[in-house]
């Protein structure tokens, strides 16, 4: 929010001259609101990049294959929240959320229902994915989730001929809960999987441009270095404990004065 | 956290130089950036007799055509080289031959000259046959050349009426030129048949169907398709793996596209430093009818032909594509083993489980996408637990415990040192 108002201070400190530019910007898709894409992609390499916590849109027909990607860290456990509002007549439908992540291996839901089948009079589906936490590091032969960039695939898995190509609405939303150090997990990955990351343009000197990545998005906070987890509060706290629950003993048995049978002129 | 600190200053610096790139022609911008061709569209518009029903919001398609098509002339970013070609605008006749040649490049793709375009567009009448496939192999030429994004959007009220073309294998083969062309249809109040071969038309090339009955869904549809041509996107290399180790072309970081048949194999090599690590994904799309049990095989195999490590999937019913990928860190070298090369061959190795009824083509393979990253190896886990630590009650618990014991421990020991010798 602060960005925000910084930012609209910024925009009227710059006065008039600014905003006539502003407004007859001639492309539609630039009227985004605060940033959240109103498209999707068609493929993992054209994948619409959206943050947690923000609610992705898209108007799509019934048939495409909507892709969106989004970054998670070590530690969360990613939500995908997808509703998909249906044509006013349609036939039977069954569509699906799958979730793949960097290596584009999909991923497991927890629970949620992934797939949902909607039937002639359903307005919408609601469709829900709950990944596992994402770890630090795993072995290279387990398919654990990793911090990187995860896609969303959302289709129609069964549909009518009849219903191909019917204009729906897509909405999806990550969210993430924080899973703390309950599955904090030495050892890390040197860079997070986010596909491309080799052949960034700046770390060579690649004539690919800098604009088209595959994905680029990061955590609101950077990814996490993988070495702070609230174990070191819970093990230093225990630590301070032991030491008290240590001198309470000593004094216990030690007794705070002279033993007794020791005559006091000793 | 960092933008939040921004100075003012800065944040105004960067509000004005977003806004100078609004008002600036977008095009010189995107130049400098991409390094990119500038990206193409062709729209392909069906100019055939049965374009004159009023069914689209009470005027005829062709009325809803134009005027959609006026719209998206207006709201084309600068930086797109817009073309227009129709079909079945020229040839009124009964003769099927003439009929199925009736298409012709209305606007050339290049700098949009919008007056022009739309001058061109106006004087449209409908006519003719719906020559699809021809039209496609036309559009695809003029779009030839350059390596930006392409995209062919086809608007089309009546299925293909050149009967042995089919505008699918047209589509798919245009696909398998490897000049990244993604095919869009739209079709006008379409009955089933038209549907299935428009849908058959965009899942050949990865591009998307889209069913249009009012005139503001086919400006908002052409128009978003357009936009999203002018999003720059990673264009893949093209590649051709073999079918040994030893023959296979040899990969680094990027992202590359191939082309496998049904139930082979696809061989590629990587080269992966000491404390490297390898990550490959692959993606195998299924462009056209496939049976509904799938599966995608990518394998890390030495030279010698041992495999370290796989990535498999497997799916079941309406899908358009298969994925799966796996790392391979390479372990930091040990002294002993200095003699041996620093960089060894990681084989990779694609196998598909496509299989398609017969009928249906087999040639050219299924589009193959292939994406390779060396980066750094992880530093490994020498614990479960993160550096040893723990956490939770009774971890605490223990740790007071204990503590505790200790503590009683050396008071008895204090006493009895003292009793014994006397002194503190």
């Amino acid at each position: 929010m602060r960005a925000v108002r910084v930012l609209s201070a910024a925009l009227l400190s710059l006065g008039p001259a600014a905003a006539p530019a502003a407004a007859d910007s001639p492309s539609p898709a630039t009227s985004e609101d605060d940033g959240a894409p109103t498209r999707a992609g068609t493929s993992f390499r054209t994948a619409t990049e959206v943050g947690q916590g923000r609610t992705a849109t898209a108007r799509a027909s019934t048939g495409d294959y909507l892709y969106w990607s989004f970054p998670a860290d070590a530690g969360q456990r990613p939500t995908v929240r997808a509703t998909v509002k249906l044509p006013e007549r349609h036939a039977a439908e069954t569509w699906q959320i799958d979730v793949y992540d960097g290596l584009r291996r999909r991923q497991a839901c927890q629970y949620g229902a992934q797939t949902r089948t909607a039937g002639t009079d359903a307005a919408s589906v609601e469709l829900e994915c709950v990944l596992r936490t994402v770890r630090a590091w795993s072995e290279p032969w387990a398919d654990d989730p990793l911090p990187g960039t995860y896609y969303v695939r959302l289709t129609a898995l069964r549909l009518s001929t009849a219903d191909l190509g019917q204009p729906v609405d897509a909405e999806l939303r990550v969210d993430s809960k924080d899973m703390g150090g309950a599955a904090a997990v030495d050892g890390a990955l040197s860079e997070p999987l986010v596909p491309g990351i080799a052949s960034r343009p700046e770390a060579e000197s690649d004539d690919d441009s800098p604009s088209a990545v595959l994905a680029g998005l990061e955590p609101e906070d950077g990814w996490t270095s993988g070495w702070w987890s609230d174990r070191w509060t819970w093990t230093a706290a225990g630590g301070a404990l032991a030491a008290l629950a240590g001198v309470g003993g000593y004094r216990l048995t030690r007794g705070s004065g002279r033993p007794p049978g020791v005559p006091p002129t000793a | 956290m960092i933008r939040r600190k921004w100075p003012v200053a800065g944040v105004c610096a960067l509000l004005a130089a977003l806004t100078a790139g609004l008002a600036l022609p977008a095009g010189a911008a995107a130049d400098e950036s991409t390094g990119q061709d500038a990206p193409r569209v062709n729209l392909v518009l069906d100019v055939s007799g049965s374009m004159r029903a009023k069914d689209i919001d009470g005027q005829s398609r062709m009325a809803a055509a134009k005027q959609a098509f006026n719209e998206v002339l207006d709201a084309t970013p600068e930086e797109v080289e817009l073309g227009i070609r129709t079909l079945g605008a020229d040839y009124a006749g009964d003769d099927r031959k003439e009929g199925c040649k009736d298409t012709a490049q209305l606007y050339p793709v290049g700098p949009l000259d919008r007056t022009e375009a739309k001058t061109a567009v106006a004087t449209l009448v409908p006519t003719g046959w719906t020559p699809i496939g021809p039209a496609l192999l036309k559009a695809a030429d003029d779009l030839e050349g350059g390596d930006g994004s392409k995209r062919i959007v086809l608007i089309s009220d009546g299925e293909d009426t050149c009967a042995p073309l089919d505008p699918c294998e047209v589509a798919r083969e245009i696909a398998a030129k490897g000049i990244g062309l993604t095919i869009d249809t739209l079709g006008l109040v379409p009955n089933a048949k038209l549907s299935r071969q428009l849908s058959c038309i965009a899942e050949a090339t990865g591009g998307t169907y889209t069913s249009v009955e009012h005139q503001d869904e086919l400006t908002d549809r052409v128009n978003e398709l357009v936009d999203r041509a002018a999003e720059p996107v990673v264009t893949p290399v093209a590649t051709q793996g073999a079918d040994s180790c030893a023959k296979a072309p040899t990969l680094t970081s990027g992202l590359y596209t191939d082309r496998e048949e049904f139930g082979r194999q696809r061989w590629y090599r990587v080269e992966v430093l000491s404390g490297q690590e390898l990550r490959a994904s692959v993606s195998v799309a299924a462009d056209r009818a496939v049976r509904p049990d799938h599966g995608v095989l990518l394998r890390a195999v030495t030279v010698h032909g041992r495999e370290i490590v796989r990535g498999e999937a497997a799916g079941n019913g309406r899908t358009d594509m298969l994925s799966t990928g796996l790392r391979y860190p390479k372990p930091e070298r040990d002294d002993d083993d200095s003699g041996k090369p620093a960089a060894e061959v990681v084989c990779l190795v694609v196998t598909n489980a496509f299989s398609a009824d017969s009928g249906v083509q087999t040639t050219p393979g299924l589009p193959l996408e292939l994406a390779v990253d060396v980066v750094d190896g992880p530093d490994g886990a020498d614990d479960v637990a993160s550096f040893g630590l723990g956490r939770g009650w009774w971890l605490l618990g223990a740790l007071i415990l204990t503590g505790f014991v200790a503590g009683l421990l050396w008071g008895r020991l204090s006493r009895w040192r003292f009793a014994v010798w006397r002194t503190n």
